[in-house]
């Protein structure tokens, strides 16, 4: 039963993901698209989560630890940019 | 594994993926920016949230051992997305974003963008 | 006490027991090389970045804070049900609105811990402060009294901020 949820949640992360690249693709102004590439990070977490409960591993959380930290400086430093034109000030 | 456990694993996983799917699903069919922000610094975080139990469970159940990484992915996750959310409504106020048309107090963002207090007859 | 923050060999005992302690989680161990390490990097991180400290106002009451906590993530689970329904329904009948609340708490720690809250919890994202750091302006996904919102979040969340940060 458990690797059956896994699939089927695995399927609506995919679906999702498909969904914040549509918005990625479309956006019509710049923060859209940071938007968009926030929430893609952050699903590909749930994703890898997935993949290491199928395998059965907890190796793959350090893998979802260092996305969630570089996503999220990321996140910032576009924002910065956008906001100053400069990141470092 | 009992199966009494594998259903709360298994409720807990589908809980968490539902709400990533509706955050995407806001994200795609809201009208304008600001109203997007909401959907998926609320849902996405809570869907993960919902994941990552699900996942501790399981592998305190199955393996015997407490992993933390799940507790700060968590945490983590909890204290940065409000932050980036703020972060994107500034610049998104700083590019002069529309909001959509029937949008009460629109005037406003024009003293938010200059950061200065609303005008007196606004509070 | 005449010693200045910066020169003391433990500046922020708090954060030393916190970075101890997430060292050994993020290792997932309790071998004594790891503790040691940890000790180590949880004495020398705080001297290092002892002089970039700002002061902040200190947490006066700690079992309010818990609680306030728990109301929080209490509030996430609701907002959330909330926005789901929002998002699902018709979107032409949404009424955003632009709403700037005016803030009784100061200092840097409790306006982000407000700012922070309010992005999580039902329909409203915080969007900028005023340079004065009086005025908080958000955006909420839903609302026909905005008075009512003011006064809501005014007496949910920045009250019992008030009380605990004793500002």
């Amino acid at each position: 039963m458990l690797s059956t949820t896994i699939i089927i949640v695995s399927t609506l992360i995919c679906i999702s993901l498909i969904m914040n690249l549509l918005r990625l693709l479309r956006g019509p102004d710049l923060p859209d698209r940071i938007l968009a590439l926030d929430t893609l990070y952050i699903n590909s977490i749930g994703l890898i989560l997935l993949f290491g409960l199928y395998k059965g591993s907890a190796l793959y959380f350090e893998s979802a630890l260092l996305i969630a930290m570089l996503g999220f400086v990321s996140t910032a430093a576009i924002c910065k940019y956008l906001l100053r034109g400069d990141i470092i000030e | 594994m009992s199966i009494t456990v594998e259903i709360i694993i298994c409720a807990f996983l589908l809980m968490g993926g539902l709400f990533v799917l509706l955050g995407s699903f806001g994200l795609l069919r809201l009208p304008d920016f600001y109203t997007r922000l909401h959907a998926p610094t609320k849902a996405t975080t809570l869907g993960l949230a919902g994941l990552l139990i699900g996942s501790m469970i399981y592998f305190f159940v199955a393996e015997q051992r407490l992993v933390v990484h799940e507790l700060l992915i968590t945490l983590f996750l909890l204290i940065t997305a409000p932050v980036s959310a703020h972060m994107m409504a500034k610049s998104a106020l700083h590019h002069r974003v529309k909001m959509v048309k029937h949008t009460q107090g629109q005037q406003l963002a024009n003293t938010a963008r200059k950061r200065q207090p609303p005008p007196s007859d606004g509070a | 006490m005449t010693i200045p923050r910066s020169r003391r060999w433990l500046p922020m005992p708090a954060q030393s027991l916190i970075l101890f302690i997430v060292w050994l989680l993020l290792n997932n161990t309790l071998a004594p090389g790891h503790i040691v390490l940890g000790a180590f990097l949880a004495l020398a991180i705080p001297i290092l970045v002892a002089p970039m400290q700002m002061a902040q106002p200190r947490v006066r009451n700690h079992l309010l804070a818990l609680r306030y906590t728990l109301m929080v993530l209490y509030d996430i689970l609701v907002a959330n049900f909330e926005v789901a329904m929002r998002v699902i329904g018709p979107t032409r009948k949404l009424k955003p609105a632009f709403v700037p609340i005016p803030l009784d708490i100061e200092g840097a720690l409790p306006i982000t811990i407000l700012a922070s809250t309010i992005s999580l919890t039902p329909g409203t994202v915080s969007a900028e402060v005023s340079e004065d750091k009086k005025w908080l302006y958000i955006h909420a996904l839903h609302t026909t009294d905005e008075a009512a919102l003011v006064a809501q979040i005014k007496a949910r969340y920045e009250a019992p901020l008030k009380e605990i940060f004793g500002c």
